[in-house]
C-alpha cells in the first residue's frame, strides 16, 4: 500500500517534468526519523515533492503526520535521515537564502515591542532597520496591529501574536515563504480576511508559498495544489490540483466546483480513516 | 489580607491608577511600621517585665542608645563593610557572568570548570577564611576575596541555567535569518537569561555581605564584623545588637537596590507586569 503510494508519487514527479524543471524546491525520497531514548519515530517516509516557482502549495493532514517536520527539513532547520532536498538547484545545507518562516508557535521575544519583533529578522540579515520602520508599520496596519506597534507581546491576544509573527516573516519580502498553521489561532472572520490578504500579497509579489493548515476549505481557497498527508508513518498520500479561477473569493466556497474539490479531499481522509486527527 | 485590612475603602473608588498605586505602596509601608512598633513595644515590655539582664538580651531602648552613641564611628565601620561587600559583589557578578558564558559555549570549560566549581562549593568557605588572612593580610582585600568566594557560586549556576534555557524555537528563528553567534547571544540568549541572572544576583548580594562579615571576624580592625567581635569581647551586648541591626538594614537595602535595578532592566518580565493591578 505504501509502496503503491510511493510509486504513484514518483510517477507524478516524472509526469510533471516540465514543471519540475523550474521547481524552486525539490524533495527526493526524503526520510526523517526522530531518535530518542523512548524509541524512534518515523516522521517522514519517502517524501517526493516539487514546489514550483511562484506556486502556492498547501500541506494538509491530521495532527502528527509530519507537516511541521517537512517544513523544518525544507528550511534546513532539521537534518533529514536520508534523501535529498534541493532549493534553487542547490542541495540544502542549512537555511536557504531569501527565506521567510512563520512557525507554528509565534516565537515572539518578550523583551521586544511588536515593532522591534517585526524588525528582528532584518537585524539578523544586517540590513539597516531604519528604512524598514515605515514598511513595518504599514504591514502591521494591514494586519490590524498598527496601534499595538509599541506594545509588548504579552499584552496581546494569541491571534494578535500570530499576526505579528506573520508580519515578521513578510517584512524582508522573502521569495520563499513557509507558513506553519499561521491562522490556526484566529476567529473565522479574521481568518477569512487574512486569507484574502495573503492571496493578495501572493499575487502581487509572486512569492512561492508552502502553507500548512488543518482546514480543507482554507487549503482549497488559497492553493494551486494541496498535498494531502497521512500519518504513521508520515507521508504524502496524494497531491490534488485545484483548478479554480483566480482571484478566489470567499463566496466561491459555496460554488459547486469548490464543494467538489473539498469533497475529493475529504474522501482521501475518509479512505485513510484519519479524518478525526 | 493585611493589606485590605489596612487600606481604607477609598481604594475601590480611586479613579487614577497612580493614586491606587500610591495607596497600595503606603498601606504596605504603614503595615511595616505598625508591625515594627508593635514588636519593639512587646520586646521592650518583655525585657522590663522579666528583668532579663541587658548583658544577655538588651531592650530596644538600650540598643538605640548604643546606635546613636558614636554615630560617626559606626558609620565608618558600616562604610567599610559596605565597600568590601559591594566590591566583592561587583567582582562576583562580572566574573560569574564571564565564567558562565565560557561554560555555556565551551564543552571543555563545562566539564572542567563547572564540575570543579560544584565540587569546591561543597567546602565550607568559612573554613578557608583564616587562610586568606595568612596569604593576603588583614586588609580589605581579604574581605573582598571572601565576599567573592561566597557569592560567586549562585551567580555562575543561575547564569548558566539562564543562558542554557533559551527556547530552541527562537534559536531556529535566528538560524533562519543566518544570525551570527554574537547576534544570537546579544539579541536572544542574554536577554532571555536576565531573569535567572538577576535571581543569582539577589542571592549573591546577600552572600557578599555574609562573606565580608566572616572575613572581618577572622582578622580586621574595621567593619561591622569587627564591631560585633570587639563588643562581644567587651561584653557590650547592646552594641552587638546595634551592629546586627545596621547589618540587617544594610542587607535589606542592598537587596532592594538589586530588585530596583532588575525592574528597570526588564520591565517586560512576568514578575513585574501589572504589579499593582492583579490584587
Ligand atoms: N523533536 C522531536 N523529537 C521527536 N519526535 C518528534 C519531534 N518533533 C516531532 N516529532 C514527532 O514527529 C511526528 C510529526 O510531528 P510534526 O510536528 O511534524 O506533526 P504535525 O503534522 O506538524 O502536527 P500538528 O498538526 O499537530 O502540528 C509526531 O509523531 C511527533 O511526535
Ligand atoms: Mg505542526
Amino acid at each position: 500500500m505504501t509502496m503503491a503510494a510511493a510509486s504513484a508519487q514518483a510517477d507524478m514527479a516524472d509526469n510533471s517534468g516540465v514543471q519540475a524543471a523550474d521547481a524552486l524546491v525539490k524533495l527526493r525520497s526524503v526520510y526523517k526519523t526522530y531518535q530518542s531514548e523512548r524509541g524512534n519515530v518515523l516522521a517522514l517516509e519517502n517524501v517526493n515533492l516539487d514546489i514550483r516557482q511562484g506556486e502556492f502549495l498547501s500541506l494538509l493532514g491530521p495532527s502528527g503526520c509530519g507537516k511541521s517536520t517537512l517544513l523544518r527539513c525544507l528550511a534546513g532547520l532539521e537534518r533529514i535521515s536520508s534523501g535529498e532536498v534541493w532549493v534553487r538547484g542547490n542541495e540544502l545545507a542549512g537555511p536557504p537564502e531569501d527565506l521567510g518562516i512563520v512557525f507554528q508557535r509565534d516565537m515572539l521575544l518578550d523583551w521586544r515591542t511588536v515593532l522591534d519583533n517585526v524588525l528582528l529578522p532584518l537585524e539578523f540579515l544586517r540590513r539597516p532597520t531604519k528604512g524598514y520602520v515605515e514598511p513595518a508599520l504599514k504591514l502591521l496596519e494591514t494586519f490590524g496591529l498598527r496601534r499595538s506597534a509599541d506594545r509588548y507581546p504579552w499584552e496581546l491576544s494569541g491571534g494578535m501574536r500570530q499576526r505579528v509573527a506573520i508580519c515578521r516573516a513578510l517584512l524582508s519580502d522573502p521569495a520563499l515563504l513557509l507558513m506553519d498553521e499561521p491562522f490556526g489561532a484566529l476567529d473565522a472572520i479574521t481568518r477569512d480576511n487574512l486569507n484574502i490578504e495573503l492571496q493578495r500579497i501572493w499575487t502581487q509579489t509572486h512569492k512561492t508559498i508552502l502553507f500548512i493548515t488543518h482546514s480543507i476549505s482554507e487549503a482549497i481557497l488559497l492553493s494551486n495544489r494541496v498535498a494531502v498527508m497521512a500519518r504513521d508513518p508520515g507521508r504524502i498520500e496524494e497531491i490534488v490540483e485545484v483548478d479554480l479561477p483566480w482571484p478566489r473569493t470567499l463566496a466561491m466556497r459555496e460554488t459547486p466546483e469548490f464543494i467538489h474539490h473539498a469533497a475529493a479531499v475529504r474522501k482521501i481522509f475518509e479512505r485513510l480513516g484519519a479524518f478525526t486527527g | 489580607m493585611t493589606d485590605s485590612a489596612l487600606t481604607p475603602p477609598l481604594t475601590k473608588t480611586a479613579p487614577a491608577s497612580s493614586l491606587r498605586r500610591w495607596w497600595h505602596g503606603s498601606s504596605r509601608l504603614r503595615f511595616l511600621i505598625v508591625f515594627t512598633v508593635v514588636v519593639l513595644g512587646l520586646w521592650e515590655w518583655g525585657c522590663w517585665v522579666t528583668g532579663v539582664r541587658s548583658f544577655t538580651f538588651p531592650a530596644p531602648s538600650l540598643v538605640w542608645r548604643e546606635l546613636i552613641a558614636d554615630p560617626v564611628w559606626l558609620a565608618q565601620n558600616t562604610a567599610y563593610s559596605l565597600g568590601a561587600a559591594l566590591a566583592g559583589f561587583a567582582i562576583s557578578v562580572a566574573l560569574g557572568l564571564l565564567l558562565s558564558i565560557g561554560i555555556v559555549y565551551s564543552r571543555i570549560l563545562d566539564r572542567t570548570l563547572f564540575t570543579s566549581l560544584v565540587a569546591t562549593n561543597a567546602i565550607p568557605k568559612v573554613a578557608i577564611a583564616p587562610l586568606f588572612v595568612l596569604w593576603i593580610g588583614t586588609g580589605i582585600e581579604s574581605k573582598v576575596l571572601m565576599a567573592v568566594l561566597v557569592s560567586i557560586f549562585p551567580m555562575v549556576v543561575d547564569s548558566v541555567v539562564g543562558l542554557r534555557s533559551v527556547d530552541p524555537g527562537t534559536l531556529d528563528l535566528a538560524r533562519t535569518y543566518r544570525g551570527s553567534n554574537l547576534q544570537i547571544f546579544w539579541k536572544i540568549r542574554f536577554p532571555g537569561a536576565l531573569p535567572s541572572i538577576f535571581a543569582g544576583m539577589k542571592v549573591a548580594i546577600s552572600l557578599a555581605l555574609v562573606g565580608t562579615i566572616v572575613g572581618e571576624f577572622v582578622g580586621s580592625n574595621w567593619g561591622l564584623g569587627f564591631v560585633i567581635l570587639q563588643s562581644q569581647g567587651q561584653f557590650n551586648t547592646p552594641r552587638v545588637f546595634a551592629a546586627i541591626f545596621v547589618l540587617s538594614v544594610l542587607g535589606i537595602l542592598l537587596y532592594q537596590a538589586v530588585d530596583l535595578i532588575e525592574r528597570r532592566a526588564m520591565p517586560w518580565h512576568v514578575s513585574h507586569r501589572n504589579r499593582h493591578d492583579d490584587h
